[in-house]
């Protein structure tokens, strides 16, 4: 009766007997494979964690909010305005013409935004704060809270009136356990009294909220920078499906007022980007990153892969005489190479889970560093990264080990008896 | 084949047989024309000085290597052009080796060197261990078949290989100086144990250098110089069951 699961058990345990009787030389050989492996999956870590990051970020903005920036820029890549450079082709009126509805009738509300900082003080407190100057529905748009006291309104925002809202880490700063509602506030050497204080919000889209001081847009213009330019709109819509519709008429309001005829967009003096197109490109560039870094890691693997076959060509020396008796006793030449195929296999993917047990831990160990530090940073083992880090190891071990095994079966079983 | 034709025929035939090793300047000429017969139940001692080609001779009979010339016959067969992989399964299945080195597996037991034949011959273990075992019993070590191949003696290393031959029940077996690591008195066991299998009925060719030791054999082939010196029966058999140690 033949039975192959004799003869494959047999060969498994005879490279396991092998292994072992070289323990520190076999775990030696697999560093390379380890290193690979585990760096693999740390950039993979790292990668899907940052982006968990910044899409969450992202979304807490809400997928239904629209950006608009002045300049025209790449779909694909970042804004101009990214750069530091300013560009003044967007206004208040813009932003208004926006918000009626007879232009986009999607729209819940628009804020526009102008912002810089200053020096806020306040009975010799002084400290550097943000200044974003906004409109009412900031509130609608952002989905930020009132705190203490209230946001200012539309008339006030009108007459340019001197007033606050401030972001809850500015008032700590300023104020400490005072009550600032109804204080006097000096920005850049203006008096502006203080009406309400923001709810704590932490970090959206990177910007921490809460370390903004809110005055009414005009009056930010006006009074404060001296532009009649505005930064950036946001628009919020009334249903995420109908952003294209929204971005449509939007491009057509403001191609109108800036006597825009090209119809291409090529002459676009503006460029309107919704939160998933944004999501898009930051997604697209991490994976790039991700991709570019795995294939430095993936290098190492090379390494570890080329380590294996020398070490492999090694033993394939050392036992030379064993190879002429197994042949000597009816070994065929492909017995021979399974011999030492699933050898450099099975010391591969010792290194390869190794390294997904090292590449795992140190990703969990940042995801808690990150997380102790207030980052929403996810932590996953992905069963297909397991997968593939096993199929890859595996993989090298047959590729590298190919060679010594062909060696190794093409010994003469004649020559093989006689080597000393 | 019937034992009828396996009695007139033999069971190896070699004509001519030629061997070099190398080729162009690097050449080695060892075998010129050899050509003898060897019967079923035959006991022959290949004999000659050192690096007359004895061991090539036993080397291309066994299948270990291939002759440049000349012709092989094995069971009545022409196997003189056989592949890689044929060659293989002639050594698995119709020949058992002892070799002068023993040639064990390091760390491995008694019993799994033993099966190590079934093994490639993808036998089911039960079976492999069965055979094994009835083998280690026949040579007289029953008692040993857990032991490690470095727990055990010179003597009975010897043993375990001759059990690793016989475990496929070969039609020859090879044996190379197989009493030249041993002492006399391990020395003839061995030989007494390869007489008794002989008795029973096996075919066995052994490669001596020492007269005593060959004419155990019924039948000596002289090499010299990669020639055929002689061919001829021992006249005065030793017979190991008498001995005490082996004669040097
Ligand atoms: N692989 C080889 N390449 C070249 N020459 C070889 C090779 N193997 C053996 N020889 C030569 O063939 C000749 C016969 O060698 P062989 O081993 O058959 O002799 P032997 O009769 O068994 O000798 P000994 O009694 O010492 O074992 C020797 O001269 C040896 O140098
Ligand atoms: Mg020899």
């Amino acid at each position: 009766m033949s039975s192959y699961y004799h003869y494959l058990r047999e060969i498994v345990r005879n490279a396991l007997l092998t292994m072992l009787e070289n323990k520190r030389r076999t775990l030696l050989t697999t560093l390379g494979i380890v290193i690979g492996v585990s760096a693999v999956i740390i950039i993979n870590g790292i990668g899907a964690g940052a982006q968990g990051l910044i899409v969450g970020q992202v979304k807490k903005l809400g997928s239904n909010l629209l950006g608009v920036l002045p300049g025209k820029s790449e779909s694909n890549g970042p804004p101009a305005t990214a750069m530091g450079i300013s560009i003044t082709t967007l206004t208040y009126e813009d932003a208004m013409a926006v918000k009626d509805k007879r232009n986009v009738p999607n729209v819940i509300g628009v804020v526009p935004y102008s912002r810089g900082s200053a020096t806020v003080s306040w009975r010799g407190v002084q400290t550097e704060a943000s200044l974003s100057g906004c409109s009412v529905d900031y509130i609608a748009v952002e989905g930020g809270e009132v705190e203490t006291g209230r946001f200012f309104s539309e008339i006030e925002d009108r007459d340019l009136a001197r007033v606050a809202v401030l972001g809850s880490a500015v008032k700590s700063e300023i104020f400490g356990d005072n009550d600032p509602i109804g204080q006097n506030i000096k920005i850049k050497n203006q008096t502006f009294e203080v009406i309400g204080v923001m709810t704590e919000r932490g970090q959206v889209a990177f910007q921490n909220y809460d370390e903004y001081v809110f005055l009414p847009i005009n009056t930010m213009q006006h009074l404060i920078a001296g532009v009649r330019y505005i930064g950036l709109m946001r628009v919020k819509i009334d249903d995420e499906k109908n952003t294209e519709a929204a971005i449509n008429d939007i491009i057509l309001t403001l191609r109108e007022r800036h006597d825009i005829t090209d119809k291409t967009g090529a002459s676009d003096d503006f460029s309107v980007r919704s939160a998933a197109q944004a999501l898009d490109i930051i997604t697209s560039i991490t994976d790039a990153l991700r991709y570019f870094l795995a294939g430095m890691a993936a290098l190492s693997l090379l390494v570890g892969g080329i380590g294996i076959m020398n070490i492999m060509l090694i033993r394939v020396a050392q036992r030379t005489r064993e190879i002429g008796l197994r042949k000597a006793v009816g070994a065929t030449n492909n017995d021979i190479k399974l011999h030492f195929l699933v050898e450099s296999i099975m010391i591969t993917l010792v290194g390869g889970v190794i390294g997904i047990i090292i590449g795992e831990t140190v990703s969990w160990l940042i995801a808690i560093v990150a997380q102790y530090l207030g980052y929403d940073w996810p932590f996953t083992i992905l069963p297909l990264t397991i997968l593939l880090a096993v199929g890859v190891s595996m993989a090298v071990g047959l590729l590298f080990g190919l060679y010594p095994a062909v060696k190794a079966s093409k010994l003469s079983p004649m020559e093989a008896l006689r080597y000393e | 084949m019937s034992k009828q034709q396996l009695a007139n025929k033999p069971l190896i035939e070699v004509r001519d047989l030629i061997k070099d090793y190398g080729e162009g300047e690097l050449i080695t000429k060892v075998l010129f024309g050899v050509s003898f017969q060897v019967f079923q139940g035959d006991f022959v001692a290949i004999m000659g000085p050192s690096g007359s080609g004895k061991s090539t001779l036993m080397h291309i009979l066994g299948f270990l290597d291939k002759a440049t010339g000349g012709q092989y016959l094995f069971e009545g067969h022409n196997v003189t052009g056989l592949d890689d992989d044929a060659l293989a399964i002639m050594r698995n299945q119709r020949i058992g080796f002892v070799f002068q080195s023993f040639n064990l597996l390091p760390r491995t037991t008694v019993l799994e060197n033993v099966m190590l034949p079934l093994v490639y011959a993808r036998n089911k273990k039960v079976d492999a261990v069965k055979a094994a075992t009835a083998v280690l019993e026949s040579v007289g070590l029953g008692h040993r078949l857990d032991y490690y191949t470095n727990q055990i003696s010179g003597g009975e290393k010897q043993r375990v290989a001759i059990a690793r031959a016989l475990v496929n029940q070969p039609a020859v077996i090879f044996a190379d100086e197989p009493t030249g690591n041993l002492d006399s008195k391990s020395g003839i066991q061995i030989m007494r144990i390869l007489q008794d299998l002989n008795e029973q009925g096996n075919t066995i060719i052994l490669v001596t250098h020492e007269t005593s030791t060959g004419e155990h054999a019924k039948r000596i082939i002289r090499i010299k110089d990669g020639k055929l010196e002689s061919d001829k029966p021992v006249a005065k058999r030793r017979l190991a069951k008498n001995e005490d140690t082996l004669a040097k």
